[in-house]
This record gives structure tokens, sequence and C-alpha cells, in this order.
């Protein structure tokens, strides 16, 4: 019935103990400790650092383009080039420092650069989302599929479809390399999740995101410059992109165009959804998307601990991502 | 005569903080029953509750005769209550025959029936003196004919109680006419009716009673016959407010010429306005009047740069260039209430305090990191000096009653300390209190210098507040009035005849 849609949700009452309003906030965090407190009672050599850096590295990925995509969605947009950006940026790295494209003074100079061109380039594309969104004024789901089919095309014909292999330890620190015993992209995934969970909270762009996101039109009338707003956050969900392909490819030790980030969009989409944020736009939380990657990488570790086939495991992500999105609704409603 | 419903010792506490305090709402077969009350008041919980949207704390509901609590708004259609509310629930993009029958179509060997569900669209909007294309869009229709098919909509199941909660907020005269002879003919045929409205005219025009609600309480009740309109507002309000009613609006009417702040020369913007002239001078409050679709908003629009202009000329201050964007016009001072609060006004997950600060984010923000110390001192001072009720700042503003949630975007423009204030329909939807009180702060400031653009489809509330009036009519600007012009008459008398007086006081 339409007549039932107003404007004033009810409020609940805070006298007692509302497990269901409990969940719904903090649903995230409990399901992660759930799981983690099954895996060490139930899972052999669970609590050891091999299993935690096995499940880090598995989750960087995801996080680092999560984190992009939140705040896309937090726009109330979407970006479903994620996975053909990484695929560019991966392919673009091995063709620079591998001397492929020009010739380098110094092998240092092709390691710097194998770094820095591929990630603002994925970046210029994130760019290029945004001003078909703005300018063309086209749908942020259809602007985004025109590089997820275009992207990965791209990234072959860059590299006529061969399959790159190569060994250069010091550009795979990114992917092998580790700080203090702790894998390298970890690291750099807690400092981008920190990064991005402070701009969201503290500062003038974080909130102007979030306006956007929450009515567009107030927001404009507010002065809030939306266009640049939505250009950037499909600039940085490139820059992140192009991130996460160079550490797939560095883990890998291979560069293939067909499969560097192939449903990386998904996957994304998946943990910022788990994690709290709403689809809808206006309300978002970066600490929740880790925690929602996490939570999906571990429910597929604990299958496969188990015994559990993996294709049943994917069975429970599906699972698990309508039991989230489930609680997002009761919470709207 | 029995009592089609009773609502007897209703409690309702939202996060603890009391929202209905033992109310009670009784309405007789075949009545049209007034509920009234400010903002915050309790009237729409206490429809909430019998609706079924919300759930009551204490008390009981008979319906018909028999205990009733309703799970859903779904639910309590079914037994006969329907509710027209302000904002217009329907789907744009379909049909209106779509619109009317949704959730009741008509089949036919499994397939939908077109034919007889297109006549029943039509036969119902007859009863409202509407006849239009019942197969087009919806949206293709003006906002008031959409009005009057939501209310058709409603009043097609057969109801026994119909709930109309502001309905006549968009309507114009002609309008509100047909819909009082509709609540007439529906009374007749023995359906009640509860109507929710701020416009005391309109009360005294078809109610029979009224409850009148404050603070989570009946006040309340009588026959309209047997209460004034001073009475009425008197029980609404409590006592102190009713001396802001009365203040005269004259005081800063007679302080002399000052600098000019805005003039707006020959402009033209779409089909909508073609030759719209006017000004603002400093520290005055200038009225644009006219009926709806006259072009008031959007000339307002154009000046906060939020649509582009075809023709004409716009200086604010010493800014030869007019805005681009709302940004700019920010930036050089100007202020923008919008007319619709909902759509274009609040960011609904925000809190109170976000967006009461969205505006003066830039100026709050050192390195680009809001400063929360200083937002939250600003937010405290605003809260305090419009006496915003809200449980606390960090409070959602969806949580808030309309006449706060107005006050808050409000603040928004004013703690930016503008130069220029444009309010477009500033009290729309808000109680008599509330508006008073708006209308004071504004002459205050005014005051104080600030130059203020009040458009108002309530011709009392543009006389009052503005020294003088520009009247539009058809997209051009028709009358300038001023010093003892500024009255009803004259300004109804130029919206309708449009003669040009323009030209005179202009150049006198």
């Amino acid at each position: 019935m339409t007549e039932s849609v107003t404007t004033l949700p009810p409020t609940r009452s805070t006298s007692g103990f509302d497990i269901k309003s409990f969940l719904t906030r903090h649903g995230a965090w409990v399901a992660l400790a759930l799981l983690i407190l099954f895996n060490l009672a139930f899972t052999p050599n669970f609590a050891t650092w091999q299993t935690l850096n096995v499940n880090l590295t598995q989750v960087c990925a995801i996080v680092i383009v999560g984190v992009g995509m939140t705040l896309v969605i937090a726009t109330g947009g979407i970006d479903l080039s994620v996975g053909s950006l990484m695929a560019i940026a991966g392919s673009l790295a091995p063709l620079i420092f591998l001397g492929k494209l020009f010739p380098l003074p110094h092998p240092a100079v092709g390691i710097a650069l194998a770094f820095v061109v591929p990630v603002l380039v994925a970046g210029a594309f994130g760019w290029f989302n945004g001003w078909l969104i703005t300018r063309l004024r086209i749908q942020p789901i259809i602007a985004t599929l025109v590089l997820f089919i275009a992207g990965r095309g791209i990234a072959q014909v860059m590299t006529n479809g061969n399959l790159q292999v190569f060994k250069v330890p010091e550009f795979q620190y990114i992917g092998l390399g580790r700080l203090f015993g702790i894998p390298f992209q970890a690291v750099l995934m807690v400092v981008i999740v920190v990064a991005a969970g402070w701009m969201l909270r503290r500062t003038v762009f974080g909130r102007q995101i979030l306006a956007v996101g929450g009515n567009e039109r107030a927001a404009r009338l507010a002065g809030i410059p939306v266009v640049s707003v939505k250009r950037k956050v499909y600039w940085i969900s490139g820059l992140l992109s192009g991130i996460a392909g160079l550490i797939v490819i560095a883990r890998n030790s291979a560069a293939d165009a067909n499969l560097v980030g192939l449903g990386m969009e998904l996957d994304a989409i998946a943990a910022v959804a788990v994690g709290g944020t709403l689809l809808t736009g206006g309300r978002a939380t970066v600490v929740g998307t880790l925690v929602g990657a996490l939570i999906i990488q571990l429910v597929r570790y604990t299958l496969l601990a188990n015994g559990v086939p993996d294709a049943a495991a994917l069975v429970a992500k599906a699972g698990i991502i309508v039991l989230a999105v489930w609680l997002q609704r009761q919470n709207q409603s | 005569m029995p009592l089609l419903l009773t609502m007897q010792r209703i409690d309702k506490r939202f996060a603890g903080v009391p929202a209905l305090r033992s109310a009670s709402l009784e309405v007789e077969h075949g009545e049209v029953h007034a509920l009234i009350g400010q903002n915050g008041a309790g009237k729409s919980t206490m429809i909430k509750i019998l609706t079924g949207y919300y759930a009551k704390d204490a008390g009981e509901i008979v319906f018909d005769g028999k205990p009733v609590e309703f799970s859903s708004p779904q639910d309590a259609q079914k037994s006969g209550i329907s509710t027209i509310y302000q904002e217009i629930n329907l789907v744009p993009y379909r049909s209106v025959t779509e619109n009317i029958c949704l959730g009741r179509e008509r089949r036919r060997f499994g397939l939908l029936n077109w034919p007889a569900m297109h006549a029943e669209a039509e036969e119902l909007l007859a009863r409202f003196n509407i006849r239009i294309d019942v197969r087009q869009p919806l949206m293709t229709y003006p906002t008031a004919v959409q009005q009057m098919v939501a209310i058709a909509r409603a009043i097609g199941f057969d109801a026994k109680l119909v709930i109309m909660d502001e309905p006549t907020s968009s309507l114009d005269d002609k309008e509100v006419e047909v819909l009082f002879g509709v609540i007439r003919q529906l009374k007749a045929a023995g359906v009640s009716i509860i109507f929710v409205s701020h416009k005391l005219d309109e009360l005294y025009a078809v109610c029979d009673r009224v409850t009148i609600m404050r603070d989570g309480r009946t006040i309340r009740v009588s026959r309209m016959d047997d209460i004034s309109k001073l009475d009425l507002v008197t029980a609404m309000l409590g006592r102190e407010l009713s001396r802001v009613l009365h203040e005269d609006g004259d005081s800063q009417r007679a302080s002399g010429p000052r600098d000019p702040l805005l003039t707006v020369e020959h402009l033209a913007v779409g089909r909508k306005v073609h030759d719209v002239t006017f000004d603002v001078r400093e520290g005055e409050i200038v009225g644009l009047a006219g009926l709806l679709g006259s072009g008031r908003t959007e000339s307002a629009r154009v000046v906060f740069g939020a649509d582009r202009p075809e023709g004409g000329k716009i200086q604010f201050h010493n800014v030869p260039k007019p805005a681009a964007e709302p940004a700019e016009a920010i930036l050089a001072g100007m202020g923008f209430l919008s007319e619709d609060r909902k759509l274009e006004g609040i960011i609904p997950d925000m809190s109170v305090r976000e967006n009461l600060t969205l505006a003066i984010m830039p100026q709050l923000a050192k390195n680009g990191v809001v400063d929360e110390a200083r937002s939250r001192e600003i937010v405290d001072r605003f809260i305090e000096r419009l006496g915003i009720r809200c449980a606390s700042p960090e409070q959602r503003i969806r949580e808030l009653s309309g006449g706060n949630q107005q006050k808050v975007l409000l603040a928004r423009w004013l703690c930016m300390n503008p130069r220029l204030l444009i309010l477009d329909e500033p009290t729309r939807g808000i109680d008599v209190g509330a508006k008073a009180e708006i209308l004071s702060l504004v002459r205050e400031l005014a005051g104080q210098g600030l130059g203020v653009l009040i458009i108002s489809s309530e011709l009392e509330e543009v006389v009052e507040a503005a020294s003088r009036i520009f009247v539009l009519r058809d997209g051009n600007t028709v009358a300038q009035l001023s010093g003892d012009a500024v009255n009803e008459q004259d300004v109804m008398a130029a919206m309708a005849h449009g003669h040009n007086e323009l030209r005179e006081t202009v150049h006198d």
C-alpha cells in the first residue's frame, strides 16, 4: 500500500534491551565474533599466525576495492568497473617494469613508475566514470557498465592477450613483502581503511559525500558541489582499484588480463552490503566494509577447513548477503 | 448517538520522551471532526496509532462498536479507515487508473480488466468534478489534480472513516471548494472524517466538532459553533505566543530607503517566467505574491543560482554576474529556504547538527577537517535561540516534527549570517505557534540589516511581514505595492486584475 509510506520512522524504546535493534546495528561485529569463536573451538590450527596471514592476504584486495565502493555507494551510486580497472592496472605495470613500453634508464625507475602510472591510469578511468555520470547524466549502473565491459578489453589489447610472467621482488613487495611479520598488503589495507574511515567521519568531503547520498537536491541547495563530489568518489574508487590490481599480480607473479579482478565488483558490493552501508546512499561505514569482507572470507575459510567443497561455500556466501540485507531492511522500515 | 470511534487514555513514548499522555479522541457517525494542535502536540502520533503505524503503550481504541488494535495501515484500511497524507504517496509514472486501482485491480480470466478499471476511475473522479484522461501517467497532471487522485483513491475503498492530514496544503481556492463539496457529500452518506489542518477558516467551513491537542494531551473538545477563533488559537498555544501573533508589523515599515541589495530586472526563465522585476534593499522585507504557477518560486530559484536565467538582469550587492550555482550564491551571502522541506531541505539520515551546519561547513573547517567543537557551539546556540525541540543535536532530523525541521533549516541559513534570505513558503505545514515565532524572528533580523524576500501563498502572512510587495501574474510583475497599499484587498485586486501599477510606482 502506498499510503503506508510516510516521513517519520518509529523510534524504538530504549527501555529494556532490544535484541533486534542491537543486531541490526552491530550484527556484522556479532557475526564476526561468532565465526572466530566457532573456528577456535572446531577448526584445527586456527589460532596460528599462518591462518591469520592466509585470511588477510585473501581479503586485502576486496577490502581496498570495497573502501572505494563504500564511498561511491554512500553518494547513492555504484561502480561496476572496479574489476576491469584492476585488470588495466595489473596489465600495465609489467609492461612498464619489463621495459616493453619504453626503454628504462634504470630498473629502479621502471619499478617506481610501475607503482605510480597504473594507479593513476586507473584513477583517470574512474574520473571518466564520474564524468559520464555527472556531465552526461547517465545512471551510475549503466555508466560504469561501459568500463566493466570495455576496460577488460583495453587490458587485453595492451597485452595482446598474453600472460605476462615475471619475477621482480622489488615490485612484488606490495603483494608478498612483510612488515614486522605482517603481510605488507594487510598493512596497506589497514592504512587505507583508517584513512577513509576518518575522512568520511571528520572531514568536509566526508560530510559532503553523505549529504549527496542522503538527499542530492537538498545538498545542492545547501551549496555542496555535487558534481565534483561525485567525480572525486569515482576517481578514488579507480585509484584504489589500481592499487588492488597491483597487489593481485604481485601475489601471483603473473598478470593475466582475463583474470585479474574478475568478479571483484560483486565481492566488493557484497562486502559493503554485509558491512552495513546503506545501498541507497546517505549512510556508510568503511570499517563495516572491512568487517563485511572478513565475514565473507572467514565463512569460506571455515567451510573449506572443515571439508566442505568450495561450491557449497558460494551458496553460504549468498546466504550471508541475503541475511545482511534483510537485517538492513529491518532497520529501515 | 453512538460513537464511531473512541480512543481513550492513549499513552505513547518515543525513546523515553512522552508523545501522548492519556490523550483521547471521539468521532461520531457522519461528522467532520477537526483535530488541531501545534507541531509536536501529538496529532500525527494519535493518527498513526489509530491506523496501526505505531503501537500504543497504553489505552484503548473502539471502532465501530468493537475494540481494535490494527497492526498496519493496510489492516486499518480493511476495517474502513482510510488515510490521506500531506505528501502524495502515489506512483507518478503510472496511469491515473493504475494509481486508483492499485492493490484492488479488477481481473477477468486472470488478466487485468482494463475497461472496467478505467470506467471505475473515471466514475470516481467525476465525483470530484475532475474529468481527465485516466490513461495518462499521473505525473502529467498538476499537483492539485494528483492530490485529488489520492483522495479519490482513499475514498474508493468503502471507507467509514477518512483521515485527511492537511489535504488542502497544495490546493488552490477553487479546488478547496471542490474538496469541501466532496466532504459534505461523504458526510451525507454517513462517512466520518477526521480533518487535520492549520488553516482556521477551513475548520469553520466544514467541521462540526473540534479536538484540540497540546503537549500530547487532549486539551479541549467543542462544537465548532461554540468556540471562537481566538479561543481556538489560545487553547492550541497555551498563552505565551498570542502576543507575538498580534504584534504590529508596521514598526519596520516606517524606516526610510536604504541601499539596494538585490535588483532583478525583466527576468525570463522557461515557460513560467516572462518578465519579472523586483528589488530588495538592506534591512527590508519584500513580499513576492501571486497565485500558484505565477512564477514566484521559479524567479527565486534563478536568483539563488539553482536554475539558469534566459533573459534579464540580476544584480546582487556588488556582484554583477548572477550566481551559476547555489554554492556561489551562498558565498556571496544568500540563503534560500525551499518550499519543499522533504524533497529539497532536509538530509533525513543526518543529525540535526549535521543538517544545521551543512551550508557553513567550509567555513567551519580547518584544512578540510570539520571543527566539531565550534560546530557544536553554533548548533547549541541556534537550538536555543529558535526553540528547536529535539532529544539531542545528534538526533536524526527525520525524527523531528515538521515545524522543528523547518526551524533547523531556517537555522541552517541564519548561522551563515546572510545578507539576503529568500524564504519560499517558510510556514507551510507548520502550526500557528511556530509560524508566529519564525515571522517575528525574521522581522528582528531585518531590523539588524538582513534583506528578506518572502514568498507565500497566504496573503495574510505576506501582508503582515512585508513592507513592499511585488505581485506576479502568469510570469509577469504586474504591480508593486508599498505603504498603505500593502493590504490584502489591494494585493488581491492586483493578482486578479493585474493592472500595471508598476510603471507609476517605480518612476515616481
